[in-house]
């Protein structure tokens, strides 16, 4: 099949992400030397929230959302072998987004949209900052649409078939992020954009909260379900052997999208407006989807083990060593779990719904999503990455070796970075900081670790430039004649031949979804409609 | 007649549940789990049970609860309220002896911007914030809380080591986030003098 056609949407939705990644991270460094007082010409609070707002919405709405659709364009086309289904409207999505992402970048490049990338109400942000995110999640709408309509047009054709599992979780992955994104549209739709726009005079600021709630934990998920997608369907293939499980897989995608849609009040713990038993029901859900991730941790070993075993490793531990460790894809896995099994602690004692009241808010919270997002997720779209461009550009890659080393220093980077950033957040310093004003003693202990963070930084900025430099230059290479790598899907050990319909499909779990979220946002959203409650007005910053 | 046929219908549909569960079961009976894989999944269900345990008794036995008090105020005229007036802010003796300190965050400051409180006391904070967003945080102890604009954050708990800690605004609130900020001195118990005034702690306050 000649997928010319799918291979430039893809690799255009791609450079738009990396493109948004590489400008954040120097963004992100300039943070970092900014806040530790180092060079006092640096410091200006307008740069630096501006800076801030910019980076934390490149990073968290426009890498993910770009990356996420052009990789599911991708996977749908060649694990279905199908043609991208309305070309035309995936390149519309395409453009909805992209003068989303512009529209919004105006604004919050030039000071006008200082309100970080939660944009909690009631300070207010120019409102073309709520157009451009309304248009870029609009332009995602329409991916998840095409998404769905090429998952049940396959089915059709393959009636009693297995869904190919890349396909099975990119569905559910876009399932998940319409019911995700649907809290925020409503908070932007009926609170941002009409009070920015002066047709009501106040907003409920709990409310407000609760709404983003509602988005902030699933969103999280809709990141990393790329990062899963390759620790099942491409690593064991790369490392040369099996995946252990693929019927136990889908059934891991589908309790991450079931239960993690409605526990998003862990992020309002120590938030006044929601009772504490809600508060323990998210908590006790939260707890419940560490098991997909569990079980996809187990998987991911056991199918790393068996291609070990397979290359001839021995011993307890001896297939450790016979792994392809110059393989990106193998290599990327291996560090990627590394920092999933440290952040998974440190998000154990986020959701110890009592612990976290020592670290809330504190730099501990930037630690940790750093080591899990920008480490654990971002390390598996760099190997995404470097597994896709020759396939997409039909050229090989510039450098193999300049890529380990690039995962590597993101690797040593990203510890560097993050130690020293969760420390701070146990010495009480608060997340999102300028600079250090407060005349306690408690803020000399702070010192050395900010330094400390530079440093991490900068490797991490270095290997940032390594990844995009690779890109481009395997891009501008000439074309050799015969050069055709296609994408190849791991194969289980035990191929499934038929699959109860629960696991090939979503409906029934969609109707799952709709009566969880009945249950855990029902009342809680309603309450504000009942309660007398006081709005706010719209605020400066 | 109309009980009837609702008596009908709940039938039907208890019928048509059993009958999907137990298609729902037999039919995920169908599907091959590793010896292996099933060992681990009941191991990480076991942890997760012990873990939700854990919350769970602490959060009904030992009242460990973070502040989820919903109750609302007016933000934005706090100062004509009775309990947030300026002069009725920092800590009191309620009617019953217990102490109850009144904050107001505003950007960019906690009013009072110095309280002294006892070390090893119960203390009942009541937060309110005149304007945006805040949050709190005393470092090195759990007194933490958002505070949002159109509630009232209430939070119990007690110091035990005396000492002076600053108090620090933990969410952006605006540009001068960083300056917002204040102090809590805490006092040795037997130290410590209660104010002199103490006003009752009934009034209603959405003002
Ligand atoms: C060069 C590497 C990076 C450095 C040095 C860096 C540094 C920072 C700093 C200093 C902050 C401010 C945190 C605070 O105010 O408490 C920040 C915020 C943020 N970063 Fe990064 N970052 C880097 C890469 C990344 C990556 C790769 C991602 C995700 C893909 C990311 C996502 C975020 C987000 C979402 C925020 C917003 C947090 C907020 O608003 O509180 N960063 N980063
Ligand atoms: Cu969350
Ligand atoms: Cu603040």
């Amino acid at each position: 099949m000649d997928d010319a056609t799918e291979r430039k949407l893809t690799l255009s939705h791609l450079w738009v992400a990396f493109g948004a990644f590489i400008l954040a991270c120097f963004m992100g460094e300039y943070q970092v030397l900014e806040r530790s007082g180092l060079i006092s010409a640096l410091d200006s609070p307008t740069v630096y929230f501006a800076s801030v707002s910019t980076h934390g919405v490149l990073m968290g709405f426009v890498l993910t959302t770009f990356f996420i659709m052009g990789f599911g364009y991708y996977t749908a086309t060649t694990s279905l072998k199908m043609p991208v289904w309305n070309l035309k409207l995936a390149w519309v999505g395409f453009w909805i987004s992209l003068l989303g992402t512009v529209m919004a970048a105006v604004p919050l490049l030039t000071g006008k949209a200082s309100v970080l990338y939660t944009f909690y109400l009631p300070i207010q942000a120019h409102v073309a900052f709520y157009f451009g995110a309304v248009l870029l999640v609009v332009g995602s709408w329409l991916w998840c649409g095409i998404m769905l309509v090429m998952f049940s047009q396959w089915k059709k054709s393959h009636p009693k078939q297995p869904v190919p599992l890349a396909m099975f979780a990119t569905t559910a992955n876009a399932l998940l992020w319409l019911w995700t994104s649907v809290g925020v549209a409503l908070e932007v739709l009926f609170q941002a954009i009409p009070l920015a726009l002066g047709w009501i005079d106040t907003v409920d600021a709990g409310l407000a909260r609760t709404l983003f709630a509602w988005t902030l934990h699933p969103i999280v998920y809709f990141w990393l379900i790329p990062a899963y997608i390759a620790f099942y369907v491409f690593v064991p293939k790369q490392a040369g052997g099996f995946l252990f499980s693929d019927e136990v897989a889908r059934a891991a995608f589908i309790v991450l999208v079931v239960f993690g849609l409605p526990i998003g009040f862990h992020h309002l713990y120590m938030d006044p407006e929601q009772a504490s038993g809600w508060k323990l029901l998210h908590g006790i859900g939260t707890f419940v989807v560490s098991l997909p991730t569990l079980v996809t941790g187990f998987t991911v070993i056991a199918s790393l083990e068996i291609a070990g075993r397979l290359r001839g490793g021995k011993g307890l531990f001896g297939w450790i060593g016979t792994l392809p460790w110059t393989n990106t894809m193998v290599l990327s896995v291996i560090l990627s779990l590394l920092m999933l099994i440290l952040g998974g602690f440190g998000g154990i004692i986020n959701a110890s719904y009592a612990m976290n009241a020592m670290i809330h808010n504190t730099a501990w919270v930037p630690g940790h999503f750093h080591l899990i997002f920008a480490g654990t997720t971002v390390i598996m779209y760099f190997a995404i990455a470097y597994y896709l461009w020759p396939v997409l550009l039909r050229k090989p890659l510039f450098s193999n070796s300049m890529a380990l080393i690039q995962l590597w220093t993101w690797f040593i980077g990203m510890g560097i970075l993050t130690t020293p950033w969760h420390v701070l957040g146990l010495l009480g310093q608060p997340r999102r900081i300028s600079t250090v004003v407060y005349n306690t003693l408690l803020t000399l202990a702070w010192k050395p670790y900010e330094l400390a963070m530079i440093f991490g930084g900068l490797i991490l900025l270095g290997s940032a430039c390594l990844f995009i430099y690779n890109l481009v230059k395997t891009q501008l290479n000439p074309a050799p004649a015969e050069f055709n790598q296609q994408i190849e899907y791991a194969d289980p050990i035990h191929p499934v031949e038929s699959i109860p319909e629960y696991l090939n499909d979503f409906k029934l779990w969609n109707r799952v979804i709709a009566v969880l979220m009945a249950i855990s946002f029902g009342v809680p959203i309603l309450q504000f409609f009942f309660m007398d409650t006081f709005g706010s007005p719209a605020w400066g910053y | 007649m109309q009980i009837d046929s609702i008596v009908q219908r709940c039938h039907d549909l208890a019928g048509k549940t059993v009958d999907f569960l137990q298609d729902f079961i037999a039919q995920m009976r169908t599907v091959h789990v590793d010896s292996l894989e099933q060992k681990w999944i009941k191991i990480a269900l076991l942890i997760i049970g012990l873990l939700v345990g854990i919350i769970t008794i602490d959060a009904f036995f030992h009242g460990v609860n973070p502040p989820s008090k919903v109750e609302t105020i007016d933000s934005a005229r706090l100062h004509l309220s009775k309990e947030f007036a300026e002069s009725n802010l920092g800590v009191q003796l309620d009617d019953k002896g217990a102490i109850v300190v009144r904050m107001v965050a505003g950007r960019y400051s906690f009013f009072p911007k110095h309280i002294s409180v006892p070390a090893e006391t119960k203390l009942t904070f009541r937060w309110v914030s005149m304007d945006v967003l805040h949050g709190v945080h005393i470092p090195m102890t759990n007194m933490s809380t958002m505070i949002v604009p159109g509630y009232v954050a209430e939070i119990t708990t007690s110091f035990p080591k005396p000492g002076e800690y600053p108090v620090l605004c933990n969410e952006y609130c605006g540009l001068g986030h960083n300056h917002m900020w204040s102090n809590i001195s805490v006092i040795a118990k037997e130290d410590w003098q209660a104010p002199t005034h103490t006003i009752a702690n009934k009034e209603a306050n959405n003002g």
